[in-house]
């Protein structure tokens, strides 16, 4: 009760139902409720072999529409291996592969609009490749070349792409997620008929960010899809040491968020839940939460060996649940799969990348200027004045600047 | 006298402080099985247990928030925030909680036991978020204490002294130089010296300060500059909170200039907190206007890093300036 001048009123007065507490039941017994109370399944339509459950619902898709989830699949496959092997040889500082989640991630991709935003972590190289994203442009990106949009000033693999409804990816784990409640809210309010997708991991699910997202999304009916890959380790730390509840969908259910557990290795599955997700979130304006169940067969990134904290025969469990391969059996025996074609389309993709790699390390970063370029939307004085200095610097050595001294204009 | 890379040394310190005193626990992302992404832990939960290094979950205001309640309760918690550049959800935890514990409380509780280890600083090409220098916008936080240390025998000698100090300590660690800086290391107990600075080497001419990576920039410079005929003065500032003004002090009073250099972004860096005081206590003293060699007031950039950083060669061209002012 806060009291102005004698008139008394309840603080939010149009109270809805789900925290109203005369709903709450009464019991007069300590009712102590535990773990596994609420029972949340796994949604599978394909089974590891890739043949179909018999009752599962199947969702909508045509053959040319499983061709492009399956040769995104494997453009995925490709880019990531060369672009390890690029890392090893020291061509790029960095890189970070999606093997074993290319279901989830092209899967949620693939069952969106091309006008929804995706609000990526870092891992979904596999949903803006199926929104268009070419190969010449993930290198410009890799290589921090001046052809990149976010112009080089960041690690290899912060995409970003705003003709795609691509958000430019920022390293701090989970900060993506109220802000896609945000963005979502935006939508609703521009009455655009687009949703907000925000990809995290079952880590970054730890992060305070994550709290006060769904929250947020889901007091202020956001249309936004929550998307948990959860691939059972962060970094090192397996997901048994980063939550003790029952994973990541039980939270949902606490925050009022309509939920889906889905196998994150089926890719007909994600497919379904996602655009029943879609469908749902823009129609209530609401958010709903999906938890792909799934696992990162890729170490977190180059920087990190799994060998130091888990075991070949875990890897190897899920190797046989590979959801490539999963999907590749399943497109087989629907006989949409030509297999002279697609062995074309693998090994075209390969060259493909080579030369675009070849190509995209040549073409120089940006000029020196561009560094002061977009701390504002135009620079003030000082940061005018400190390039100036830099640029009279480089001119006194320019073997020492070799990236920038051969294209310094003084103004 | 073993010989130890920086990691090696942070290591051997964490191993000594939790052999000797069994209320010091070690957490973090990644710090238990794995070691921590840098392996600075490696090994402690082997030697010590689960109990004392574990990995917590993925979230940096809880572990300062679990830390500051472990520290409030007698206990000795080192927490490890993976990156400098990820400390900021726990900045709240930090400003208003960690620093004012013992403030508010009349000093009956305290967080004095906590160290917060994390590593900082760039050139190693991981542009904006694996790069930044934060140690400013904790020093505007009283009843914190800042330790940056620039070798191996600093970084057991220093965080020792911080892991027993009672006061809550940041201590921030170079990761350029985790593998890169080697030295010799006293496999036993000792410890350095909290809130004072080192003259590394004695000069003349002008006084060059800096802390962490950045201190074997500014002896680089040096280096060039002696050639020039110019005699260099060398200090480490190793506390940043509270900073050592009478070491720095004496040194410009004797060269009557002083050049400051850190990597983090120029306009409200600590350097500037460093000038207004030496400014008021040596402005008879000066020769010349004390001179910033800083990290520019953009992010940090990955394509442009080596333009970006402050480096020996802007050190060597203002130190060049400030003498012949």
């Amino acid at each position: 009760m806060v009291n102005f001048g004698g008139v008394g009123y309840i603080r939010g007065f149009m109270v809805d139902e789900r925290n109203h507490l005369s709903d709450v039941g009464i019991s007069h017994k300590v009712n102590v409720i535990d773990k596994g109370t609420v029972d949340i399944p796994m949604l599978q339509i394909l089974q590891p072999d890739g043949s179909v459950h018999s009752d599962a619902d199947m969702p909508e898709i045509d053959k040319e529409a499983a061709l492009k989830i399956f040769r995104t699949m494997h453009y995925i496959r490709v880019l990531d291996e060369r672009m390890v092997g690029a890392q090893r040889q020291g061509r790029i500082s960095f890189y970070l592969a999606c093997s074993g989640e290319e279901a989830s991630i092209i899967g949620s991709a693939a069952a969106l609009s091309d006008n929804d935003m995706i609000m990526s972590q870092y891992r979904e190289q596999g949903a803006l490749a199926y929104r268009g994203y070419r190969t010449e442009q993930f290198m410009n990106q890799m290589f921090s070349n001046k052809l990149d949009p976010n112009k080089g000033r960041q690690m290899p693999i912060h995409y970003g792409d705003k003709a795609l409804n691509f958000m430019t990816i920022s390293s701090p784990l989970g900060t993506q997620i109220p802000q896609a409640a945000g963005y979502a809210y935006g939508q609703k309010m521009a009455g655009n008929e687009a949703l907000t997708i925000c990809y995290f991991g079952e880590g970054a699910a730890s992060e305070g960010d994550f709290h006060a997202g769904l929250n947020m999304a889901s007091v202020l009916n956001c249309p936004v899809i929550f998307f948990c890959r959860n691939n059972g380790y962060a970094i090192s730390t397996p997901a048994n040491e980063q939550f003790s509840g029952d994973g990541i969908a039980s939270r949902g259910l606490g925050y009022g968020i309509k939920t889906i557990r889905v196998d994150g290795n089926d890719v007909l599955a994600v497919y379904l839940a996602t655009q029943k997700a879609r469908e749902i979130a823009l129609k209530e304006h609401c958010p709903v939460l999906i938890e792909a169940m799934t696992y990162r067969l890729a170490a977190h990134s180059t920087s990190d060996d799994p060998t130091g904290y888990r075991s070949k025969e875990e890897e190897q469990k899920w190797r046989v649940k590979d959801p490539v391969q999963r999907f590749e059996n399943w497109m087989k025996s629907k006989d949409w799969l030509d297999e002279e074609q697609h062995k074309q389309f693998v090994e075209q993709t390969r060259q493909e990348v080579l030369a675009a790699m070849k190509k995209a390390e040549q073409v120089d970063i940006c000029e020196i200027d561009d560094l002061i370029n977009d701390v504002y939307d135009a620079p003030p004085w000082h940061l005018k004045e400190q390039l100036s200095e830099l640029k009279k610097h480089i001119s006194l050595y320019p073997e020492a600047y070799p990236k920038t001294s051969g294209r310094i204009r003084h103004d | 006298m073993t010989k130890m890379n920086m990691l090696q040394a942070i290591n051997n310190a964490l191993i000594t402080a939790m052999t000797e005193d069994e209320k010091v626990m070690v957490f973090g992302e990644d710090v238990g099985h794995f070691g921590g992404v840098f392996r600075a832990t490696s090994n402690l939960q082997h030697q010590f247990g689960k109990g004392r290094c574990f990995n917590t979950p993925l979230t940096e205001q809880g572990i300062i928030g679990f830390a500051n309640g472990l520290a409030s309760q007698g206990s000795v918690p080192v927490a490890e925030i993976q990156f400098g550049d990820y400390i900021f959800p726990a900045f709240d935890q930090i400003v208003n909680e960690t620093a004012k514990f013992r403030y508010r409380s009349g000093g009956q509780f305290t967080c004095g036991t906590l160290t917060i280890r994390t590593p900082y600083g760039g050139g190693i090409a991981g542009g904006l978020y694996h790069s930044q220098s934060p140690e400013a916008f904790f020093a505007h936080i009283p009843g914190m204490k800042i330790v940056i240390p620039r070798n191996p025998y600093q970084a057991k000698g220093l965080l020792l002294a911080s892991i027993r100090d009672d006061n809550p300590v940041l201590f921030m660690e170079p990761k350029r130089l985790y593998r890169a800086s080697v030295g010799d290391v006293p496999e036993e107990d000792y410890e350095l010296p909290l809130g004072k600075a080192e003259v590394v080497k004695k000069g003349e001419h002008i006084s060059l300060l800096a802390w962490g990576a950045q201190v074997e920039v500014i002896e680089k410079a040096a280096e060039m500059a002696e050639n020039d005929g110019i005699s260099c003065e060398i200090i480490d500032l190793r506390s940043i909170l509270p900073w050592d003004a009478q070491t720095v002090s004496e040194s410009v009073k004797k060269t009557g200039r002083l050049l400051i250099n850190h990597e983090a972004p120029q306009t409200g860096g600590f350097a500037s907190e460093i000038s207004a005081t030496v400014q008021e206590r040596c402005f008879l003293y000066l020769e010349s206007p004390i001179t910033r060699v800083c990290g520019l007031d953009t992010p940090y950039p990955l394509a442009h890093e080596k333009e970006y950083m402050p480096d020996h060669l802007k050190t060597y061209e203002a130190i060049k300036r400030c003498v012949n002012f």
